[in-house]
C-alpha cells in the first residue's frame, strides 16, 4: 500500500492501514474529537471503547465520510481521505470524486442495520457490486450467496428486511458491507440493537471475518469478553481523547487511567 | 431474472446441493415490492389508465341542443333532470381530461421542484422556494385570469383554454406536490441515506434505488388527496377561460333553457359519483402501501 496505489481498482486489495493526524471534529460548541493522532496498520483488529459521548462513534463516522472533519488528516491505505496533494507537494480539499475513490476502500456495519427495507437480503448485498463495481447480475449473485451462506442465512435470500430477526438483519448488513470487499471495516456497536441471545451468531461472523484476516477491523463494542478475545489493540476514548491504548489483557486487567477504571468497573457491574 | 437451466426451485427457497452446500439454483423474488403487488397496482393502473383514456380521446363538441322548449314552468322535473345527464358527461369528460393531463403535469414537475429544493446550490434551491411559496400562496381563480391575460398578451403564444387550463392547474398543484414529495424524502431515515454512502453508491443509483422508491408509496396517497382537489379546481376554469367542462354546460343549458336547478344539481352529484370512490380508492391505496421498516 502506498500514495501511488490506484483507488479505481476495486479488486481485492487486502487490509489497509489508518492513519489520523491531529483530527478535530466539534458538532456546533461541543467538541466530539480533539487532536487525535490514530495508527492502525493493515490487518489489525482494534477495539475502541469508552463512555458515551466520548468520540468513539464519531472515529468511525468520520473514517466513512458521514461526518466531515474539521482539521487534520485521515489517510487510508495511505491515501488521504480528505485531502488531494497538489504537484507541489501541497495539501488541498480533496473533490468529491476523490473521496468516493477512497471511500471505496472501506465498508461499515451500522448500530441499526439500516438494510433497504424495500429490497430482499440478496438484492440489498447485490446492490453496491452491481451499481459501484460494474458486476453483472449473474456474478452479483453469486456472490451475494456465497456471502449469505458465510453468515448462515443463505435460506432467506429472498426475505425482506422485515422478515427477519435483529441478529439475521446484521448479519445480511455485514454481508452487504462484505461485498464490496473493503480494505478497512468499521463496525459501529453492532451487537448493541439486538436482544441478548442473538449477540452470538452476530459475534461469529466477526470472528470468520477476523479469523480471514483481509481485512482492518476498527470496532466499537460494549462486549468486553468478546474485545478481549478479537482485539490486537484496546482504545480507551474520554471526552474526544483517547486516553489509554494497549494490548487487550493489558488494558482490561491493569488500566492504568482513572477513567479506565471507572468505566470498565461500570460496564463490568452488569 | 435468473436464466437458470436446471428445474426452477418451486418457492423462494434457493435450491442448494445437499452434498457440497452450493447453491444450484436461485430464483429472485420480485414480489414483495409495493409497485409489483398487485393488490397496489391493478387500482392504480385501473384509475390511470381510465383517466389517460379521457385524456386521449376525441373532445365532443360542446355544443348544446335541447328537445325542451322553454313553457315558463321552472319547477324541477326529474325527465327534464335525467335528459341532461348526456350532455353533462361531455362537460365531466372535458373537466377529467383537463384534471388528468394537469394532474401528470403536477405529479412530474412537482418531483423535479422538490428535487431542485433539495439542491446544495442557493443558485438552485432559492429560486425553487420562491416559485413554489409564489405559487401556493396565490390563488388559482387569480392563476387563471393571470395565465389568461399573460398568453393574449403574448402574439407569439397562441394556446387553446383548455392548453392553458391543465398548464395553471399542472403548475399550481406541481408546488403542492413538490412539499408531498419533500415530505416524503425527509420521511426516509437518516440510516438509509449513510447506508448509501457507506456503500459509495454514487447519487444517481442512491436517488432512483433507495430514497425515491422508499419516498415515493409515503407521497402517493397525499398525491391521490391532491388528484381529486385538482379535479375540483378545474371547473374554475369554464368560469374564467370558457373551456367546455361541466360548469360551461351547465352555464349553457340555464342560458338555453332557463332551467338552472337540474344542470347544477347534477354537476354536484356527478363530482359525487366521481370523488367519492376517489376517496375510497386513495384511503385503501394508504392502507396497502405502509410497510414494514427495518
Amino acid at each position: 500500500m502506498n500514495a501511488t496505489d490506484n483507488h479505481k481498482d476495486v479488486s481485492p486489495k487486502g487490509a489497509a492501514s489508518v492513519r489520523m493526524r491531529g483530527v478535530d471534529k466539534a458538532f456546533g460548541s461541543l467538541t466530539v474529537l480533539q487532536e487525535l493522532n490514530l495508527d492502525v496498520e493493515p490487518g489489525e483488529r482494534v477495539v475502541i471503547i469508552g463512555p458515551s459521548g466520548s468520540g468513539k462513534t464519531t472515529i468511525l463516522r468520520v473514517t466513512m465520510t458521514l461526518e466531515r472533519i474539521d482539521s487534520g488528516t485521515i489517510q487510508i491505505g495511505g491515501q488521504h481521505l480528505y485531502h488531494e496533494e497538489t504537484s507541489s507537494g501541497q495539501l488541498k480539499d480533496a473533490s468529491e470524486k476523490h473521496i468516493r475513490g477512497v471511500r471505496s476502500n472501506i465498508g461499515m456495519v451500522f448500530q441499526h442495520f439500516n438494510l433497504f427495507p424495500h429490497m430482499s437480503a440478496i438484492e440489498n448485498i447485490m446492490l453496491a457490486p452491481v451499481k459501484v463495481h460494474g458486476k453483472s447480475q449473474r456474478d452479483a449473485q453469486q456472490i451475494g450467496m456465497e456471502l449469505l451462506d458465510k453468515v448462515g442465512l443463505i435460506e432467506h435470500a429472498n426475505h425482506t428486511p422485515g422478515q427477519l430477526s435483529g441478529g439475521q438483519k446484521q448479519r445480511v448488513a455485514i454481508a452487504r458491507a462484505l461485498a464490496t470487499q473493503p480494505s478497512v471495516m468499521l463496525f459501529d456497536e453492532v451487537t448493541s440493537a439486538l436482544d441478548p441471545e442473538l449477540v452470538g451468531d452476530v459475534l461469529n461472523v466477526l470472528r470468520d471475518i477476523a479469523e480471514e484476516g483481509k481485512t482492518t477491523m476498527m470496532l466499537v463494542t460494549h462486549e468486553m469478553g468478546f474485545a478481549r478475545e478479537i482485539a490486537d489493540r484496546v482504545l480507551m476514548f474520554d471526552a474526544g481523547r483517547m486516553i489509554e491504548d494497549g494490548a487487550p489483557n493489558d488494558l482490561l486487567n491493569n488500566p492504568q487511567h482513572e477513567r479506565t477504571k471507572s468505566f470498565l468497573g461500570a460496564v463490568a457491574e452488569h | 431474472m435468473s436464466d437458470t437451466t436446471r428445474t426452477e426451485s418451486p418457492a423462494d427457497e434457493p435450491d442448494v446441493d445437499a452434498a457440497t452446500g452450493q447453491v444450484v439454483s436461485f430464483e429472485l423474488a420480485q414480489h414483495h415490492k409495493w409497485y409489483r403487488r398487485p393488490d397496489v397496482v391493478i387500482p392504480v393502473v385501473l384509475v390511470f389508465l381510465g383517466l389517460t383514456l379521457l385524456a386521449v380521446a376525441d373532445t365532443p363538441s360542446a355544443r348544446f341542443g335541447s328537445e325542451f322548449t322553454p313553457s315558463g314552468d321552472v319547477s324541477f322535473s326529474w325527465s327534464y333532470f335525467f335528459h341532461l345527464v348526456p350532455q353533462m358527461l361531455q362537460g365531466l369528460f372535458v373537466t377529467a381530461r383537463a384534471t388528468v393531463l394537469g394532474f401528470l403535469i403536477a405529479a412530474s414537475l412537482g418531483l423535479v421542484l422538490a428535487l431542485l429544493r433539495r439542491s446544495e446550490s442557493r443558485w438552485v434551491s432559492y429560486p425553487a422556494v420562491a416559485l413554489i411559496e409564489f405559487v401556493r400562496s396565490t390563488p388559482i381563480l387569480v392563476q387563471m385570469f393571470f395565465a389568461q391575460v399573460l398568453v393574449r398578451a403574448t402574439p407569439a403564444v397562441s394556446l387553446n383554454a383548455l392548453v392553458i387550463l391543465f398548464i395553471v392547474v399542472g403548475i399550481h398543484y406541481a408546488t403542492y406536490a413538490s412539499e408531498a414529495y419533500r415530505a416524503g424524502i425527509n420521511s426516509v431515515p437518516k440510516g438509509q441515506w449513510e447506508a448509501a454512502t457507506a456503500l459509495n453508491l454514487d447519487p444517481l443509483t442512491k436517488w432512483t434505488r433507495i430514497i425515491i422508491p422508499q419516498a415515493v408509496p409515503n407521497v402517493l396517497p397525499t398525491l391521490g388527496n391532491y388528484l381529486v382537489a385538482a379535479f375540483k379546481d378545474v371547473p374554475i376554469g369554464d368560469a374564467v377561460l370558457s373551456t367546455g367542462g361541466v360548469l360551461f354546460m351547465a352555464s349553457t343549458i340555464r342560458n338555453v333553457d332557463f332551467r338552472p336547478v337540474e344542470p347544477y344539481l347534477l354537476i354536484g352529484v356527478g363530482f359525487l359519483l366521481v370523488s367519492l370512490p376517489a376517496a375510497w380508492l386513495v384511503r385503501r391505496l394508504e392502507e396497502r402501501i405502509a410497510y414494514e421498516r427495518d
